[in-house]
């Protein structure tokens, strides 16, 4: 158990290293060298599961982290795992072994490159591993965070620090929806376990958050596979150096997605729902990325909407796959149990030849300079190894013998005949629509795979159009794709050993219920001439005469409109939210006081008064009010008329003396009520503060000593109406409803609790003496501001200011 | 007597938040003062008025008034005190800073 954690977080630990190894070894050593030891390890550690996970068995690790809270980095380790796991382990060695040849040792800072591939390693790893729902949405967003980093590693360029923005935004979006959709299965089987969660899943099938927890998953998984119309970032993020964009975008993170449908399958499949979205949306995506790849002059970019594209089909054939368990184990269920097959296959091969073929595309930038194919041309005198190795790949994409793409293109047509003739789901009408589409994505695939080939290589050669002295790249740079393009080949004459050993371990983890051995599925390369050969000759045949032909059409493509792409609504959307958000936020932070006194004294009566009259109505209760006499009503009378000559003052002296009368009102008013200590401190009180105002307006000299009328405004008077009549209703209402007893009786024995006579001071300095303790704070602090407020004057003020 | 108070504290309130929403500084302070002349007399009307006598034990009566509420009215009172005489130098000094004393040309510093 220990040795499996080692190695799954070799790579995070190691990336603490790296800075170090670079500090002092980098002026000799190119710091890849060390890195390489990492994945190569991993892989050869994960190597030795390969007998056993054949042989049906799974591995479980647990380590405790958060105990308490039912969360444990548990480590399950099945064929899906695996077949991932050495798909990060191996790529990751080769991709690091070419970056070394790639990334020059004296001009990139080598260690954040080297620390952000190792975070991604480690994350990638954590994710395909993890059994735990939380955890693995941890890892998931630490894959977000390190292709982020990775994508803007020359921060320095604009473009860079778009793209990465583009992706953060699009897979962190993805990554949010998605654990809300995990947090729901978490709900509905009250287990973290995606295990248990198979195992639960009658639970979880006929709940009423089936369908909103698939939704929020697919989202997670659609954003991350750059699926339509999510698929826009994956272009951006090919500013990123070209290992990365081989490692990261064609061979593993884009990855993700489909791991986490793969893995989700025996939960969600057999809904009609998941098999019109992850076989509609993959379809989708398949056409929509083979037409834009068309469109591309950019090298790179056109192997980014290619990878778009084989990304939808291997969700697709998922899509397609899911069918099987909606019929379970018998003969129609096998029939799509091959199409998981498929898309688990593709999958690996996939990473081989696109992991190459970005790899050549680095090749070319690094010896030419150029990435674009309207300057390159003829390089096939130049790089000839390069040029075999595209070829490979190239073909492999394309869907040729005798190159392993062959074998999971036969199969893909294979999958879609069978979806039109399934009969269920509403397939029988449209159904058709799966091969034509398919069929129609691949001649587009066909043809710009022609393009990437005999655009760059074929052709005749002009040195005079490159930036750089043409030749072959040096061997180290070419052993890493030549490692991918072998196995391509090898793939296609012995995919049986990989089907048995890797894929059949791994098909039994996505569709556990139909319980595959490795006998039952055979690829072979020939097998009768049946419709998908005469599909793939038809693929060929349209292929090479619309490649042709690519002058009369191809400009024609490439001036669609710029204002229908999704980039452009992206930014569109972008740019309008937050210039939304600024009129929003403008609109109603005006900066003006009073402004912001009306919002919150009407939300104040708003929601007062709508709680009074709403959930109590209102009940007065005036049988217990004593009686009127007549000093009172006169003193109400000349308070009223105070409190307006106050209002209406035009004169500063005027408001103050009003104010002041108030006050002496007061007083007499807690003479009145029985308050003798009241009284004596309001008296004293509101003699100080007119002192006070007096003062502090008689040393304004440059104040007029009248002020300007008040202007009248009609919202203002509307809601100071309204506060009263809020703060009164609701003094009325609290008047009437009295429940209690006051605890005053308690305090009337001040005497034997406190020895003294008047029970005012008693509470004020026993009973409830902090309260006076921090009055007497206040009192001082406040002392201390007028201080510094009257004597800070002269230090503080700026040397350039006017006043 | 108690309705009669707090319709007296009604007017009080409306008349403080309109002297709080004009734009002098002082209007603003002096509505302010309103407003917690209106608390006081609120806090001490809902001890009941007029039950007993004044809450000094000496005073050989059936009953006294509630004397929670009159403990509470003094420490706000000099709370009170301490807020508005530190708002009013705050005032004196934002007038001898800015030469205004209208709110709406208190604005700061635009942050562009």
């Amino acid at each position: 158990m220990v040795t499996f954690y080692t190695f799954i977080f070799l790579p995070l630990l190691s990336a603490i290293l790296v800075p170090f190894l670079y500090k002092f070894l980098n002026r000799q050593v190119h710091t890849g060298w060390f890195v390489l030891i990492i994945p190569l390890s991993i892989f050869v550690y994960l190597l030795q599961y390969i007998p056993d996970v054949a042989g049906g068995k799974t591995y479980v690790y647990t380590l405790p982290w958060i105990p308490t809270l039912d969360i444990q980095l548990t480590s399950y380790v099945d064929g899906l795992g695996l077949l991932f796991g050495l798909l990060i382990s191996g790529v990751g060695a080769l991709v690091i072994l070419y970056s070394v040849f790639y990334m020059s040792k004296e001009r990139e800072a080598l260690h954040n490159f080297y620390i952000y591939l190792l975070m991604f390693m480690g994350a990638m790893l954590g994710v395909v591993f993890s059994d735990h729902l939380l955890v693995f949405y941890g890892f998931w967003e630490l894959t977000s965070v390190s292709s982020f980093l990775l994508i803007s590693y020359w921060f320095e360029r604009r473009s860079s620090r778009q793209g990465a923005l583009k992706a953060m935004l699009i897979t962190v979006f993805g990554g949010i929806a998605m654990l809300a959709g995990f947090i729901m299965l978490i709900m509905m089987a009250d287990t973290y376990s995606i295990r248990e969660l198979i195992a639960n899943v009658d639970l979880i099938q006929n709940h009423v958050l089936f369908i909103p927890a698939m939704l929020c998953v697919l989202l997670g998984a659609f954003t991350k596979s750059a699926q339509f119309p999510f698929s826009i970032w994956l272009p951006d993020a090919m500013e990123a150096p070209t290992p990365v964009s081989s490692y990261l975008h064609s061979a593993t993170m884009v990855k993700a997605g489909i791991y986490l449908v793969a893995r989700m399958t025996p939960i969600f499949g057999g809904s009609s729902v998941w098999f019109w979205l992850v076989a509609g949306v993959g379809l989708i995506t398949l056409l929509y990325g083979s037409l834009s790849a068309l469109r591309q002059t950019d090298l790179k970019a056109l192997l980014a909407y290619s990878t778009i594209s084989q990304l939808g089909l291997i969700m697709c054939l998922l899509g397609i796959g899911s069918l099987a368990v909606y019929f379970g184990p018998g003969e129609s269920g096998t029939v799509f149990t091959v199409a998981t097959f498929a898309a688990l296959f593709h999958l690996f091969n996939h990473s081989t030849f696109k992991g190459s073929l970005f790899m050549v595309v680095g090749i070319i930038d690094h010896e030419t300079g150029r990435r674009d194919i309207r300057y390159l041309g003829g390089l096939l005198q130049v790089m000839p190894v390069t040029f075999t190795i595209a070829l490979v790949g190239g073909l492999s994409m394309a869907g040729l013998p005798p190159f392993n793409g062959f074998l999971s293109k036969e199969m893909f047509f294979a999958a879609v005949n069978e979806v039109a003739e399934a009969g269920i789901f509403g397939l029988s009408h449209i159904g058709l629509l799966f091969p034509i589409v398919a069929w129609v994505a691949s001649i587009f695939t066909f043809v710009y795979c022609m393009i990437f080939i005999f655009k760059t290589f074929g052709g005749s050669f002009r040195p005079e159009r490159l930036m750089k002295e043409v030749h072959e790249a040096p061997l180290g740079m070419l052993i890493s794709p030549i490692v991918l393009g072998v196995l391509v080949i090898v793939i296609f004459f012995f995919p049986n050993v990989l089907g048995k050993y890797i894929l059949t371990p791994a098909l039994n983890a996505v569709l556990p219920m139909m319980s595959v051995t490795a006998y039952d599925l055979k690829i072979s390369a020939w097998h009768g001439l049946n419709l998908e050969l005469l599909m793939t000759v038809g693929v060929i045949l349209l292929g090479v005469f619309l490649f042709r032909t690519t002058k009369r059409w191809i400009p024609a493509l490439r001036s669609f409109p710029q204002k229908l792409t999704l980039n452009h609504w992206f930014n569109q959307g972008l740019e309008g939210s937050e210039k939304f958000s600024r009129s929003l936020t403008d609109g109603y932070m005006t900066g003006s006081l009073r402004h912001y006194l009306i919002y919150i004294f009407s939300f104040f009566v708003i929601l007062l008064m709508a709680s009074l009259l709403g959930f109590y109505g209102l009940s007065l209760d005036f049988s217990k009010d004593a009686p009127i006499g007549i000093f009172e009503a006169g003193l109400v009378v000349a308070m009223i008329i105070a409190a307006f000559t106050v209002l209406f003052a035009s004169n500063r002296i005027v408001a103050i003396v009003a104010l002041g009368a108030i006050g002496y009102m007061i007083s007499m008013f807690f003479v009145i009520f029985r308050a003798p200590d009241l009284a004596l401190t309001q008296m004293v009180v509101e003699t100080v503060t007119t002192v006070l105002f007096l003062l502090c307006f008689y040393h304004l000299p440059k104040l007029k000593k009248s002020i300007e009328r008040l202007s009248f405004k009609l919202t203002n008077l509307i809601i100071s109406m309204a506060m009263g009549l809020t703060v009164s209703l609701l003094a009325l209402a609290a008047n009437g409803h009295k429940l209690f007893e006051p605890i005053t009786s308690f305090f009337e024995n001040a005497y034997e609790l406190a020895g003294a006579k008047n029970i005012v001071n008693a509470i004020l300095v026993d009973f409830r003496g902090f309260d006076t303790m921090l009055e007497i704070s206040v009192l001082t602090i406040a002392g201390l501001g007028v201080y510094l407020l009257v004597h800070q004057r002269s230090k503080r003020r700026e040397p350039n200011e006017t006043e | 007597m108690e309705t009669l108070i707090v319709i007296l504290v009604g007017i009080f309130v409306s008349i403080g938040t309109y002297l709080i929403l004009s734009k002098q500084l002082l209007r603003i302070v002096l509505g302010a003062s309103i407003v917690s002349h209106a608390v006081n007399l609120l806090l001490l009307t809902s001890g009941g008025l007029k039950r007993g006598s004044a809450p000094l034990l000496g005073e050989k009566e059936a009953g006294f008034t509630d004397a929670m509420p009159q403990a509470l009215i003094l420490t706000a009172i000099v709370i009170n005190f301490a807020v508005t005489a530190l708002v009013l130098v705050l005032c004196y000094r934002a007038y001898q800073h800015f030469g205004t004393d209208d709110m709406e040309r208190l604005r700061g510093h635009e942050h562009e």
